[in-house]
């Protein structure tokens, strides 16, 4: 896609292609942007028709989520408490992206902060699913898999804490990489829970992803997480022959939508057809992982959104009080019901008397969890089964219940936790509804999920297909 | 089980003000959290350490470099409040 | 003063390095515009990351190690949550369990006029928050104004136990403290804010109060006397003192509550993700290899090398430019003299002035000794020196001497004069054979006279009753 979309881009001229992309967005109603570059963009684009330049992403245009910094363009996480501010700086990723030529054309809708999995608590309304706009586009990074899936942006960053560049991957219908923890810079992505997320990239094929990653992954000493070195991923080996996949019983059964069960076993006797072989596989830990999860989650959360008070950026209504009245009544306006539920069960969690038993609980489970990983690793290459368990659900289906919210991350949260890299991508359909095929790999080995996903979208038509009603 | 005095302190440590209104549902939502939470209990950790950061990495630093730090009307750009140079701040008591 | 507990968490600045402990910004803010010393990191922009100075934690581990602590061999950094407009992102970064240094001690003279080690609990590093500028006191204040040039400076926190006794006795502790510090290089005492300490106070058997933020070491004496004032005339009518944090008002010299809020203090202490983790016990060796000489130790060394006083080798190491100007003096004037117009007389010249041993030089320091061996200048011509030196008037200690004429004249000149005196003051020889010894004073100041002061009154004093005794 991006291939061609570069060979195009030559050949034509990319003003015009971009202002092909902002009218469609101006017509638009799936609420998947928050703002747009439009001013910077063109410029941009007028200057890669003048002289294309080098990059490997020279004059293409890509959406960023609205946790990921920008310089000189508003970032607010989807939240009233953070409108109108604009970073002094940007993103690692973003700058990597610059240096490749890449445009970015806007910013994207998302769950405030990233909380949730579908993208209704954002600030600026839920985002629709370019399938049936009725429906979610799943979560956090609704905004940018919903404009890829749509066609208004080629290719798009996320970010992923529990899920949130899969789960909407998955809900679309496009592809959407988790990389390790460590391997892509946090240094710019306003954090929700910091040992947990990832920025990752949500494009139609598998290899636009490994082309997002050779120019986002890579060491940044501004984040003392990162990994040293850097990774190359193209071209994707080709073939499954002798690839080991192991299959989690924990990932299928109770819970799981038949629709979406039969869809991923169709994926797997499809890999299998391509030369792979499979065994089943145990995650033992698997139903701890989503309690463990929203602990350390909402643990980190409380911390990380305790800056935001109004006094050196965001929202500052009213006259000011004293300061611990005013800060109160500003958090309580800024945020909105989610964020406010999970900052105060984090604070909860973290406070005298309760550490033991939730924080340092869950980093044990996690523990658990992540051996449960290498364990499995040892007899195999790498897991496949469902991103989600079911297909994207109705706006305002679930948004009053926290906890059958949750639950919907069962199969996504467990790889943050250990921090292996997994990808979701197309696996076939549930009615209307796209289904996503998760892989999940070693430590760093991305290039075996992105092998085997590859080979996948190869032999199946799935990325082919795009939603109908725009 | 959380109480609304529950709710009312975590409110408190959390400087989200709580209106009367909300504390009843929130007391309901938190409880069947936490009570999912509470599987954890059963899960037996006996001699497992704690997964701080999943990428063991040890001993990364900077040099002591002093770089180019951002201007004041930089700095300040995003204040809603400010004056002579420096963030204006509600009164502390 | 027995009865009296305090302990002291010293805030000490590590201000001897050149950026800031989590991200590059310079340390050298002082004199500049507020919020020009300022980044996303420790500005606290959202997305920001820190990323740890090295040689910060080079300096906490040669601290750790001149206190006498053990260096831990790993640790860790946590976050410390809690709100307040000086803290950009909400928590500070700091140590919790895992500090960087724990269990030391060091030596100080207590108020019974006996040296004993105060225990140190630990030292831990953090990141200092930024400075807030009250519109009035803090009580009073509409509204307050935030400057994040100091926010981000390298801090070592150092914590005692409760062992000391009187506000004399903390002054005692900051004092070492500070000279030690100075001593290692990695701390500049001179600078505004560069040494903040919280002190915790109570009478036996009472509840403790916590002083927050107290600048300057007179600071610290005034508000623990305030302190102990105030709980004491509370036990004595009855009033139970409660356990809170207060502030000490500089200008008022008093201490007020500022949070009295049941539980207020709950940190949610819990590790910063965002840093890994150190392994620090290979640099130890090497670091304990290159720590200098320290204050107790360059004492005793005075004491044996130069034959001092323990009194002048203890005024002479208190601080580190002194010891070394002085060793310098010793090197080239007698050794033993020199320390006593160093420690006695130039010393308190330069407090008197609030000068520090910079401006004084270490040649016109050693002439001046050298003139008073050799018998050329009497004492008080010598502090007519200092100070003319010290106050601009001239250029060189000889150049004083000359233009004021402060040479000691020859012997055989006063030996002349004192015969002359004795010769015209039959009446006070008489009066002094009589018994009258204060009979003498009275023919040295015929001699003083004669001579125009220039001749040594104790010596004087020796030669008349010499001449006085032969008749
Ligand atoms: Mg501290
Ligand atoms: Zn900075």
């Amino acid at each position: 896609m991006l291939m061609e979309l570069k060979e195009q881009l030559l050949s034509g001229s990319a003003e015009e292609y971009l202002s092909k992309l902002f009218l469609k967005i101006e017509r638009s109603s799936l609420n998947g942007f928050t703002s747009l570059a439009r001013e910077s963009a063109l410029q941009q684009a007028r200057e890669f028709d003048k002289n294309p330049g080098k990059g490997r992403l020279a004059g293409v245009p890509i959406a960023i989520k609205e946790c990921i910094s920008t310089k000189g363009i508003e970032t607010n996480c989807s939240s009233n408490i953070l409108r109108g501010y604009i970073p002094p700086y940007d993103a690692h990723v973003i700058q990597q992206l610059k240096a490749e030529g890449a445009i970015i054309m806007g910013k994207t809708n998302m769950d405030e902060f990233a909380m949730g999995s579908s993208t209704e608590t954002s600030c600026f309304g839920p985002t629709r699913n370019p399938w049936d706009h009725d429906r979610v586009p799943g979560g956090s990074s609704g905004g940018s898999a919903a404009v890829v899936a749509g066609g208004e942006a080629p290719c798009a960053l996320g970010s992923d804490t529990g899920g949130s560049v899969r789960c909407p991957a998955s809900f679309c219908g496009i592809v959407g990489l988790k990389p390790t923890y460590g391997l892509v810079s946090r240094f710019g992505l306003i954090a929700y829970a910091n040992s947990l997320e990832q920025i990752g990239p949500l494009t139609r094929t598998v290899e636009d992803t490994a082309l997002l990653m050779e120019v986002i992954a890579g060491h940044d000493e501004r984040d003392t997480t990162s990994a040293e070195g850097k990774k190359s991923y193209l071209p994707i080996k080709e073939g499954v022959g002798g690839l080991k996949i192991g299959i989690p019983r924990e990932y299928f059964g109770e819970g799981v939508s038949k629709e979406v069960e039969r869809a991923v076993w169709d994926a797997i006797n499809t890999l299998e057809g391509l030369g792979a072989t499979w065994k089943e596989v145990s995650l033992p830990h698997t139903k701890n992982a989503l309690a463990a999860y929203y602990v350390i989650a909402m643990s980190e959360a409380s911390s990380n959104l305790a800056r935001f008070d109004g006094l050196r950026y965001g929202l500052r209504p009213g006259e000011d009080k004293d300061w611990h009245t005013t800060f109160s009544d500003i958090r309580a306006k800024g945020f909105g019901p989610e964020t406010k539920r999970r900052i105060l069960l984090g604070t909860y969690a973290l406070s005298a008397g309760y550490y033991g038993r939730y924080y340092l609980k869950a980093l044990k489970v996690r523990t658990l969890i992540k051996e449960d990983f290498l364990r499995a690793f040892k007899d195999v290459d790498l897991l496949a089964g469902p991103t989600m368990p079911i297909p994207a659900f109705r706006i305002g289906e679930r948004i009053n219940d926290p906890l059958s919210l949750y639950l919907a991350d069962v199969f996504t949260v467990p790889i943050n936790l250990a921090g292996v890299p997994a990808i979701s991508v197309p696996c076939g359909f549930a009615g209307h509804l796209p289904v996503g095929l998760q892989l999940i790999g070693r430590h760093f080995d991305e290039a075996t999920i992105l092998q085997a996903a590859h080979t996948f979208e190869k032999a199946t038509p799935f990325h082919e297909r795009m939603p109908e009603v725009v | 089980m959380i109480t609304r005095v529950d709710v009312e302190h975590i409110g408190w440590l959390a400087s989200i003000k709580i209106e009367d209104d909300e504390k009843d549902q929130l007391v309901e939502q938190f409880n069947s959290i936490l009570e999912y939470f509470h599987q954890l209990d059963e899960v037996d950790t006996e001699g497992v350490e704690p997964t701080y950061r999943v990428v063991e990495l040890s001993n990364i630093f900077r040099e002591d470099v002093a770089c180019p730090s951002l201007s004041q009307e930089e700095a300040l750009r995003n204040a809603p409040r400010r004056e002579n140079g420096y963030f204006k701040s509600p009164r502390i008591v | 003063m027995e009865d009296v507990i305090i302990g002291l968490e010293i805030h000490v600045q590590l201000n001897r390095l050149r950026s800031k402990m989590f991200c590059g910004c310079s340390t050298d803010y002082h004199n500049s515009e507020p919020n020009s010393h300022t980044c996303p990191v420790c500005l606290g922009l959202p997305g920001s990351l820190p990323v740890l100075n090295k040689k910060a934690v080079e300096f906490g581990i040669k601290v750790g190690l001149a206190l006498n602590c053990t260096i831990e061999e790993e640790t860790l950094f946590y976050r410390k949550n809690y709100y307040y407009p000086d803290l950009p992102k909400g928590f500070q970064i700091s140590q919790y369990d895992f500090p960087l240094a724990t269990r030391g001690h060091i030596m100080i003279l207590g108020d019974d006029g006996v040296e004993r080690d105060i225990r140190i609990n630990r030292a831990h590093m953090e990141e200092d928050p930024g400075r807030l500028v009250h519109a009035g006191t803090i009580d009073k204040a509409k509204y307050t104004m935030v400057d994040y040039n100091r926010c981000g400076m390298p801090l070592l926190e150092v914590v005692t136990e409760p062992d000391l006794h009187s506000p004399k006795e903390a002054r005692a502790f900051l004092d070492k403290l500070k000279s030690i510090l100075e001593y290692l290089e990695v701390f500049d005492g001179s600078l505004e804010g560069s040494m903040r300490v919280d002190a915790n106070i109570s009478l036996r058997g009472g509840d403790r109060t916590e002083i927050k933020n107290i600048s300057g070491f007179k600071g610290v004496e005034k508000a623990l006397s305030y302190e102990i004032t105030r709980q004491k005339n509370m036990q004595r009518r009855n009033i139970k003192v409660v356990q809170e944090t207060r502030h000490f008002d500089e200008i008022r010299n008093i201490t007020v509550s500022i949070r009295s809020k049941v539980g207020a203090h709950d940190y949610r202490y819990f590790p910063e993700c965002d840093l890994v983790g150190l392994r620090i016990a290979s640099w130890v060796p090497a670091i304990k290899a290159a720590l200098p000489e320290l204050p107790d130790a360059k004492r005793k060394r005075f004491v044996e090398q130069y034959n001092l006083s323990d009194d002048h080798a203890k005024s002479l190491t208190s601080e580190i430019k002194v010891a070394n100007f002085y060793e310098a003096v010793a090197a080239r004037a007698p050794p033993k003299l020199a320390a006593v117009w160093i420690a006695d007389v130039l010393k308190g010249e330069l407090n008197y002035r609030d000068r520090t041993v910079d401006c004084f030089s270490q040649e016109h320091m050693a002439e001046i000794v050298n003139m008073l061996a050799e018998n050329k200048i009497t004492e008080d011509g010598a502090v007519q020196i200092i100070r003319d030196l010290l106050d601009g008037r001239g250029s060189s200690p000889d150049e004083i001497v000359r233009s004021k004429g402060l040479g000691k004249i020859e012997d055989d000149a006063v030996q002349k004069a004192v015969r002359e005196a004795v010769a015209e003051s039959a009446d006070a020889v008489a009066d002094y054979k009589a018994g009258s010894e204060r009979a003498l004073n009275f023919i040295v100041g015929v001699v003083m006279k004669k001579t125009r002061g220039k001749a040594s009154p104790g010596e004087v004093h020796r030669l008349v009753k010499a001449e006085v005794e032969k008749i």
